[in-house]
């Protein structure tokens, strides 16, 4: 069930290749959800680019916008977001590393609009592992997983982790 | 950092005061969007509960926890209920009553925030009491030095003024030193402790002090209100001898020595006004730093969860 760096290059590639049709010569922006998502966007960016996509790419931390601060001990550490284009009238592309809820995205969206008020707004994630809390689906996704509930699924990055890969701990039953 | 309250810089460790500097650094950055709120308290409420007026701290709460989200109340001490006698107790019963999540208070009285910290389950943050400790002043202060030396360590740092009285020199000199910068103090004799902590070194003279060469220059306010002006023979006299005067101000603009000051500035006393259009004056930088610096303590303060909570 785990993946290695193959299978998670070839995840990149396919949403690279869908989001090129998309948007066949259109300006759009990824922003990377942190984190690990902002490492994902990277990784679209550079294949996009090699395609000679040109595309605004920003940051997103979406931690003073979640549902859960009141049932965290402690509130995560925030990090800066980087997102220096206009938001107003763009079309945006939320990327993710997993899927999961929706609750992420979500806060996602909450934060992106109050840097302005997009064009549209898509999503897209490597891992779409289902279990849905939200009203939310992706527009392209790298690699859908059947899990359980309660099962674990991480993703690993070179930089961030030092290792490319998609692990699925399946919960003790 | 997992903490209730926030009652002076002294129990911070350089990690978590560090932490709550790095944490300022994202708040600041929405000051530039267009929507500058987040919802991250929202749903919250916040009391300021100032038995001492301050419209600056005040004001730069106020902001602070509505660009959370959080509701605001504003506890006018002087004119309800110590005017009517209500004792300390009873107004913190009726606080507790309200279940308002975060207290900011301010006081003449040294110790009031950390009484409240106790009785209640509610984050307290101290906003100023007595002459003990101003700890949101020191660490925007120390965000603002951070902001021009990224790196600390070994930096210098020159207080002046009323150290003796000033909670402001207290935290920010304890903030300072717990970051690595170097801490001097200058002022009247009778007014630079001379048994303040190890290492901070002492002057009384203005050209010794400069002579060591500090990265900033930090002017405290001289207090009209409070008693430290009878330890001066006179405003104008303070000036020729602690102020930034047009002379010294030459010599500081040649050095690229920066300047800092709490506010508000008392023109012609701390410091001349050319000081004011400085491009080292980081003095409007402290008033929006304030902002951030709050923020980040708000965000990061966990009300009725911590070990150090009250039962």
């Amino acid at each position: 069930m785990n993946m290695g760096e193959d299978k998670m290059a070839e995840a990149v590639e396919q949403l690279a290749g869908a989001i090129v049709e998309k948007y066949a010569g259109e300006k759009f922006a990824l922003i990377g959800l942190r984190s690990r998502g902002d490492e994902v966007a990277l990784r679209l960016k550079s294949q996009l680019e090699a395609k000679g996509v040109e595309l605004d790419f920003g940051i997103l931390d979406i931690s003073l916008y979640r549902d859960d601060l009141n049932h965290l001990s402690a509130n995560p550490k925030l990090q800066a977001s980087e997102i220096s284009f206009a938001v107003d009238g763009a079309k945006v592309i939320l990327v993710d590393d997993v899927l999961f809820t929706g609750r992420t995205v979500r806060s996602a969206i909450d934060a992106l609009m109050d840097y302005g008020r997009p064009a549209g707004v898509e999503l897209a994630v490597l891992v779409d592992r289902g279990h849905r809390e939200l009203p939310i689906e992706p527009n392209y996704v790298g690699i859908s997983i059947e899990t359980e509930r309660l099962d674990d699924v991480v993703v690993h990055l070179k930089n961030t982790d030092g290792v490319d890969e998609i692990l699925v701990h399946r919960a003790q039953s | 950092m997992i903490r209730k309250d926030l009652l002076d810089i002294e129990s911070l460790s350089r990690a978590e005061i560090e932490e709550l500097l790095d944490q300022a650094v994202p708040f600041k950055d929405l000051f530039t969007r267009s929507v500058k709120k987040v919802p991250a308290l929202k749903g919250k409420t916040v009391l300021n509960l100032f038995y001492e007026p301050s419209t600056r701290t005040l004001s730069s709460f106020e902001v602070a926890a509505k660009r959370l989200s959080a509701d605001v109340t504003n506890f006018d001490v002087p004119h309800s209920s110590v005017v009517k006698g209500e004792s300390v107790k009873d107004t913190i019963d009726t606080l507790q009553s309200m279940r308002t999540d975060y207290i900011i208070v301010r006081n003449k009285l040294s110790g009031l925030p950390g009484v409240i910290a106790r009785e209640t389950k509610a984050s307290v943050i101290n906003a100023g009491d007595g002459q003990h400790a101003h700890p949101t002043q020191a660490l925007l202060d120390g965000f603002t030095f951070r902001e021009v030396f990224p790196q600390t360590d070994g930096r210098r740092i020159l207080i002046v003024g009323d150290i003796l009285h000033s909670r402001v020199a207290r935290s920010t000199t304890n903030l300072m030193r717990k970051i690595g910068v170097e801490v001097a103090w200058l002022g009247p004799g009778p007014l630079v402790p001379k048994h303040g902590p190890k290492g901070v070194r002492r002057f009384t003279n203005y050209e010794e002090a400069m002579a060591w060469a500090p990265d900033v220059v930090y002017l405290l306010r001289v207090q009209m209100e409070r008693q430290d002006v009878q330890y001066f023979p006179s405003l104008r006299e303070y000036h020729k001898l602690y102020g930034v005067t047009t002379e010294r101000f030459k010599q500081i603009e040649d050095n690229g020595t920066y300047i800092m000051h709490p506010g508000p500035v008392n023109r012609g006393v701390e410091l001349c006004d050319a000081v004011m259009d400085y491009s080292k004056s980081l003095i409007n930088t402290q008033v929006e730093n304030g902002i951030a610096a709050r923020m980040a303590v708000l965000y990061s303060l966990k009300p009725g969860t911590s070990e150090d909570s009250a039962s």
